[in-house]
């Protein structure tokens, strides 16, 4: 009935390992990481551009993963996800500071915020109020109203500036 | 940070009645807080930060196959002929379903047994299904949805209200009260015609409250397998596991015992999750059919299919006051657009004029509601089940009162609000009520006696009230048993495990329970393993939905946790060598209260028991307070106690465009008690959006194509793009007052937050605006075209209002007459028809 | 889960490769650069090309300069992000071009979406932008194919439910950067496999939702946008949509100024978007040779608000819309002036200073 092509064998860099695996390329990256590596922390809600939660990163700029032909990253982009925010059994400042101040409440559209908070505060580690809302603008919630996402946010930010002095003065 | 008030509970011991009061003191020594009242990382939260939170969707099983539904492209038609052999000659194509697979009808409500998993002989809106299509991936069971032929025979749409009061043919469904009527009740609660006469002025209004919805950011998905000991296993996003588990035993024909129903954490739920769904039935029966695993995952647009959102309703509130604007008498009519399937709808029309008497007092009150079928999706219970629309129209109605009688409207409400213990008009009896303090909160915050009617045109503030349950008082079908049951087990190696039927749909049920366990028993909620969700293995409750977790499973597991401790306590005591009454249980230990150093650690405690009783294990469980309404229909809108809100909204309106910008929110919320600080304000912050959407930008709008050309009947935007759920650019700045007003039905006093705040909002956004602009909009949302509208319409010498010009005519039913307890009532209708000796549940 | 239907993916390195590529595809292949737009398209089964032919390898597309007469030249594969932040466009003369590009959608659209895709934006209409379920229950309209996979302007016939009787398509063209580029007389460059041309961005339009891109061949590729040196120049550009992200615009007013001694206005550009299937360009000329006083900015707004011919098919009532218009103009004239910001420039214009 579909005349699908032949799968094709790439390789994906995720979270910081190679990933060898077969799709079509009208795959989405969506679709491979979630069917294909098992990745189920990205989420969708619309699969249309229209929500963020399958929101993840690409060489650090957060880009939504159902609008993004999985064929167009397997150039050696770096795909971050959700899953790899953690390093070892470390959370991430915001995953600690997502789930201390009620960042998450059904936590589902939680992996999309937390990767573009990440690469928000990688660019602008100490944003306003404004900065923020605006670079998390593309990500919907309907649980939490958002303003305890906000200060989990700028929590992480403090908590990553202080850490980040520490290991300065350290040196 | 927003203020609040929770400092630990710290007036726990002291508050006026809390000798009376059984659960409002704490766990640890002296009835201090081991955790009820701090601030503290719920007990899911790591795995919702690490993605390992599994959502219905992420579950795979080995040979799993995936179903797609094919749906009804048009609004109203009888289904002549299906023919799938073209889409079963495919090979990827493992199964085809249609009605007469499932043929067995189902429905939420015992009064509204009319849903079929797969349409049996007639469509009723554009996307109810009439096939199923099982195949190995999801592409082909998509595609092979083109190789199904359906013959259809079209009937003419019924588009809204107004189509189905005035054509009773064809008709949507062949119950209901007649033609296109689904239900209609009335209720009068005194001499309300003699009360209005009686008033010094009455007052008239009446407005409309569009439909909206859920929009949960997960969609709908569910698994279905036959397990390896032939069970049917279901995993879903439900908020009412239970419920869904008697749909399927119906449906599918059989015992209890062989289905498995496993409720998954829902990624947002809000009442959008709680009928059992079609594509639940469906895949289940998939499963029994192919003996594989099934998936099914709706997409947005079928998200919207299944809606069971907020209902349209238009209203007529005529009220009557003294010059001082005291109510001496309210009636309220209601019309409601209940879509194509009965739902909640009965209980929905109820809930309309349920709680109109428990913020203010009422002394006479009558209500008279209308739910007509339509071809549209059902509407349902949405976060405020029905109580929405007329705490809308009756909080603008009172604005309007206020303004006419030249009276503050906050001076309004504070001199007539319902007292603590109170029986109201329509025999709800009342709890605690912080209602005071949470408008004074809010008057205060906001500066409202500087800013009402002071501040320059074009920019205005808006006040307003409301009051939610705390749990519905009956459960959905008649029955004498609890409405949640806990199951604790303890082991000697320190391990707490609580089951439970709750579902965690975010707003922290899990967390709950946990908190519950853990602070009678004094060890860390973290401790606690939480199994809820599964019929199989929890015992049973009601589910997500009326504000009832916190309430009802939370009295359960505190009976549990106490009937632990208990067990626990006398092996202690007798092997610390003191009295029992000396046993505190407090960080992990189990110790003398006098000398705190001489104890066990909990791990300790427990061997002890264990060897003294066995295997330690206890259940707790509650019930309702049994209501004393006794009318017929007096059956919801009873809860063990209600919560308050109060809010103000400051907007700014730009008088060129209409354009209205909500510049701040303030919201009073009475919890009775916060059992974790943190998620309590999540659920106000998360009401207030949601209620913002409401006000402002959401609404479920249905396209009818010219007649002439086409017969379509199409919701209007079905994506999240056009539906306009509020982004963090839209969210204004909130503050949150937690007022913490004890109730002695409530877990160590906790009332409910989860839907409450949101109720004030639409009617403070729309009050705010006339303070703004002296223009009305008595419709929901209020969208700057409106607001236009209505400046255009003042301009002209108008009166500067925009909303439904009438009401239509309804052949009411001779109404049910309960004389309010002041007029020496007992509950009863003095013209009811005998009948058995129960209460009845709407759902009857 | 939406998914994309199967199609032959073919990934160029040169801007030559990807002309040949189209043109050998014929008019089962198109192109593919941020995929923000035909993605979506794709899924809901709106376009089913055959062959998609993905730019993201074409470096050539992404280069960027200033010329020595100081005109502008951005790449066609310019994320909208990029193009907002690109210093060559920093000056306040090209403020309606980056805000344009910074009030697209969302911040992760943004970063993936590309100027050019922006440019050749499919037309929008609310009885088009839908699954193909929900188009077979109104059986579909003169833009939408009819049944699975049928390729897009084979269907000619059929109703247009905006406007029934009409020969027309009225879906509407809703870019937000192509009103500025016009208020900024901009050019484009377009590549075929048997050459290039230049030609202004207001040629590539027509005012037909089905054919609203007739002055780019089928065969050529869109690739690079020239904007020139606007010495003395300002401008503005403002949107309306009912959230403050996501939503595409249901108007905008895009203007350029050039204020000489005394706030006479020298030189004058206004553009409507969304208000048609192609961006209006207004005539400017009872702005000229005057001061920007608040009577001329009124008369002015009233002309402009004529042709904006707003229908049925976009966020909000038409009647507002087309009633809006004046005040979006107004609002955007008294911006260039030097006006405070109000509360419409707030929800309408506000855009944060863009990040480094
Ligand atoms: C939720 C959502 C909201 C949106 N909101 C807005 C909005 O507010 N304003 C707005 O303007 N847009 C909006 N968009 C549309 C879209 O994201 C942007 O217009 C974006 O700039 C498109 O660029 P792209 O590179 O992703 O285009 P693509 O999807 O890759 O392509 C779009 C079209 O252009 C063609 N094309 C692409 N590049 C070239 C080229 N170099 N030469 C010739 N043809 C080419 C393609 O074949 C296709 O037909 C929105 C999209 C979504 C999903
Ligand atoms: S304007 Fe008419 S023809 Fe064009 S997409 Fe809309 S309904 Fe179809
Ligand atoms: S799933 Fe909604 S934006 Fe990708
Ligand atoms: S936490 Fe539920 S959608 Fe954000």
């Amino acid at each position: 009935m579909m005349d699908m092509p032949p799968k094709e064998l790439h390789t994906l860099r995720v979270n910081g390992e190679a990933l060898e695996v077969a799709f079509w390329p009208h795959r989405t990256l969506l679709e491979v990481l979630r069917e294909d590596a098992g990745l189920t922390g990205t989420k969708h809600g619309c699969e249309l551009g229209e929500c963020g939660a399958c929101a993840v990163l690409v060489d650090g700029k957060p880009v939504l993963s159902c609008l993004q032909l999985a064929v167009e990253c397997v150039g050696g982009q770096e795909v971050t996800t959700v899953e790899g925010l953690a390093q070892d059994n470390r959370l991430h400042p915001l995953q600690e500071a997502f789930a201390d101040l009620g960042g998450s409440q059904c936590g589902y559209c939680t992996p999309g915020f937390l990767v573009t908070a990440k690469a928000f505060l990688d660019e602008r580690p100490r944003p306003t109020r404004e900065e923020l809302k605006e670079a998390l603008s593309g990500n919907l919630c309907r649980c939490t109203g958002y303003l305890q996402i906000f200060e989990a946010v700028e929590q992480a930010a403090e908590r990553m500036a202080e850490a980040g002095r520490a290991e300065e003065q350290g040196r | 940070m927003s203020p609040q008030e929770h400092e630990g509970g710290s007036a726990a011991g002291q508050h006026a009645d809390a000798h009376k009061v059984s659960h409002t003191r704490g766990g640890g020594p002296g009835g201090a807080f081991n955790v009820v009242g701090k601030a503290r990382r719920r007990v899911d939260g790591r795995a919702k930060v690490t993605g390992q939170t599994r959502f219905a969707d992420d579950l795979v099983l080995p040979r799993m196959l995936y179903m797609k539904l094919l749906r009804s492209p048009h609004p109203h038609a009888r289904i002549v002929k299906i023919d799938a052999s073209r889409a079963l000659a495919h090979p990827s194509v493992k199964c085809v379903l249609t009605g007469k697979d499932v043929p067995i009808p189902y429905g939420i409500l015992p009064v509204s047994q009319d849903e079929h998993a797969l349409c049996l002989d007639k469509v009723r809106h554009v996307g109810d299904p009439v096939a199923a299509v099982v195949a190995t991936t999801e592409d082909e069971a998509e595609a092979a949805l083109a190789l199904v032929d359906v013959e259809y025979e079209l009937l003419d749409t019924i588009a809204d209200p107004e189509d189905a009061l005035s054509k009773p043919e064809p008709r949507i469904h062949d119950y209901g009260d007649d033609g296109n009527v689904h239900k209609r009740v009335a209720f009068e609660f005194g001499d309300v015609e003699a009360g209005l006469a009686a008033s010094d002025r009455v007052f008239e209004d009446v407005l409309f409250f569009e439909g909206n919805t859920h929009l949960p950011i997960e969609q709908h998905a569910t698994l279905a397998a036959v397990d390896e000991n032939g069970r049917v296993v279901v995993y879903s996003s439900t908020q009412t596991p239970h419920y869904l588990h008697r749909a399927l035993v119906k449906a599918l024909g059989l015992p209890g015992a062989r289905i498995r129903v496993i409720a998954t954490p829902n990624g947002g739920g809000f009442g959008g999750k709680s009928d059992p769904f079609n594509h639940e039935v469906a895949a289940a029966k998939a499963a029994l059919v192919t003996g594989r695993p099934v998936k099914v995952s709706l997409n947005r647009e079928e998200v919207f299919y299944c809606h069971r959102g907020r209902h349209p309703v238009l209203m007529r509130f005529r009220t009557g006051v003294s010059h001082e604007g005291k109510l001496q008498a309210m009636s309220l009519e209601t019309l409601l657009d209940g879509g194509a399937y009965g739902s909640y709808g009965v209980a929905s029309t109820f809930y309309t004029g349920a709680l109109q008497t428990v913020t203010y007092q009422v002394p006479r009150y009558a209500f008279r509601g209308c739910r007509t079928f339509t071809n549209k999706p059902a509407c349902g219970p949405k976060r405020g089940h029905g109580t929405v629309q007329p705490r809308f129209g009756q909080e603008v109605q009172l604005d309007k009162i206020a303004v006419a009688l030249g009276k503050d409207p906050a001076d309004l409400r504070l001199m007539q609000l319902a007292q603590a213990g109170d029986l109201t008009a329509n025999y709800l009896k009342l709890g605690t009520i912080g209602l005071r303090e949470c408008i004074e909160k809010v008057v205060e915050g906001s500066g409202w006696r500087d800013k009402w009617q002071k501040l320059p045109y074009g920019k205005g503030v808006g006040l307003a009230c409301s009051s939610y349950l705390c749990g519905a008082g009956l459960p959905i079908y008649w029955n004498d048993m609890p409405h949640s049951g806990v199951q604790l087990r303890l082991d000697r190696m320190g391990g707490v495990t609580c089951f439970c039927g709750a579902t965690e749909i975010g707003q922290g049920s899990d967390d709950v329970l946990a908190n519950m366990v853990a602070e009678v028993l004094g060890i860390d909620p973290a401790d606690v393993q939480l199994v809820t969700g599964q019929t199989d293995v929890t015992p049973i409750d009601l589910g997500s939905y009326s504000s009832r977790v916190t309430m009802m499973a939370g009295n359960a597991a505190i009976q549990a946790a106490e009937r632990a401790r208990d067990l626990i306590a006398g092996p202690a005591a007798k092997k610390l060598g003191i009295p029992r009454d000396r046993v505190a249980f407090q960080d992990r230990r189990v110790f003398d209260v006098e000398d705190p150093s001489k104890g066990l650690t909990f791990e300790e405690a427990i061997v002890v028991a264990e060897a003294e009783h066995g295997t330690l294990g206890t259940v707790g469980s509650y019930k309702p307070p049994q209501s004393p309404a006794k009318f017929k229909g007096g059956g919801v809108g009873p809860s063990p106690t209600y919560s308050y809100s109060a809010a103000v909204v400051e907007v700014e309106v730009d008088p060129a465009t209409g354009w209205i910008h909500v510049e701040k929110i303030w919201i009073a919320h009475d919890i009775g008690r916060a059992l974790n600080p943190v998620l309590a304000r999540g659920q106000v912050e998360g009401s207030v959006y949601m209620g913002l959407g409401e006000a402002l930008y959401e609404e479920s709008a249905f396209r009818r194509l010219p007649q002439k050309l086409s017969r379509a009947n199409v919701h209007k935007f079905p994506s999240m793009l056009e539906y306009k759920s509020p982004t963090t650019l839209d969210m204004p700045e909130v503050v949150t007052y937690i007022v913490e007003d004890p109730d002695a039905q409530g877990p160590f006093g906790a009332k409910e937050v989860g839907q409450g705040p949101l109720l004030p909002i639409m009617p403070a956004v729309a009050n705010a605006v006339f303070d703004a602009v002296g223009v009305r909009v008595d419709r929901c949302p209020i969208t700057p075209e409106d607001v236009l509208r209505a400046l255009d319409d003042k301009a002209k010498g108008g009166a500067g209002r925009v909303g439904p010009a009438a009401f239509p005519a309804i052949g009411w039913p001779e109404p049910l007459k309960v004389p309010p307890p002041w007029e020496g009532g007992d509950g009863t209708a003095v013209n009811q028809k005998p009948r058995r000796s129960r209460p009845a549940a709407a759902g009857k | 889960m939406m998914r994309v239907p199967p199609f032959k993916y073919v990934a160029p390195k040169t801007i030559a490769e990807a002309a040949r590529a189209l043109r050998d595809a014929g008019p089962e292949g198109m192109l593919l650069a941020g995929g923000t737009d035909l993605l979506p398209n794709m899924k809901r089964r709106q376009q089913t090309p055959k062959v998609v032919i993905g730019l993201s390898a074409v470096k050539d597309l992404r280069a960027s300069l200033r010329g020595a007469d100081g005109a502008v030249t951005l790449g066609a594969g310019l994320s909208l992000t990029d193009t907002a932040r690109s210093p060559l466009v920093a000056d306040a003369a090209y403020r309606a071009l980056t805000t344009a590009a910074s009030k697209v959608a969302t911040p992760h659209i943004q970063a993936m979406g590309t100027l050019g895709g922006n440019l050749c934006l499919d037309t929008r209409c609310n009885y088009y932008d839908q699954n193909h379920e929900w188009r077979q229950a109104i059986d579909f309209c003169k833009k939408a194919p009819g049944p699975h996979g049928t390729a897009q302007r084979e269907v000619t016939h059929g109703t247009c439910w905006v406007a029934p009787g009409s020969p027309r398509c009225w879906a509407v063209s809703s870019t937000d950067t192509a009103p500025a580029l016009v208020a900024l007389g901009a050019e484009v460059t377009l590549v075929s496999a048997d050459g290039e041309r230049r030609v202004p961005v207001l040629s590539l339009y027509k005012n037909d939702g089905m054919d609203y891109l007739a002055g780019k061949r089928r065969d050529e590729v869109l690739t690079a946008v020239h904007v020139p040196a606007l010495v003395g120049w300002r401008s503005t550009y403002w949107k309306l949509r009912r959230r403050g992200s996501f939503d595409f615009p249901v108007l905008s007013v895009a203007a350029a100024l050039r204020l000489g001694p005394g706030g006479v206005v020298e030189g004058a550009r206004v553009t409507l978007g969304s208000v048609a299937s192609c961006p209006l360009e207004v005539t400017t000329d009872a702005l000229v040779g005057r001061p920007l006083t608040d009577e001329a900015i009124a008369a002015f707004a009233d002309h402009a608000a004529k042709p904006a011919r707003p229908l049925d098919n976009t966020d909000y009532h038409l009647s507002w819309r087309k009633r809006v218009v004046r005040e979006y103009v107004v609002g955007a004239l008294r911006e260039l002036r030097g006006d405070p910001p109000g509360l419409l420039a707030r929800s309408a214009a506000r855009v944060l200073p863009v990040l480094a």
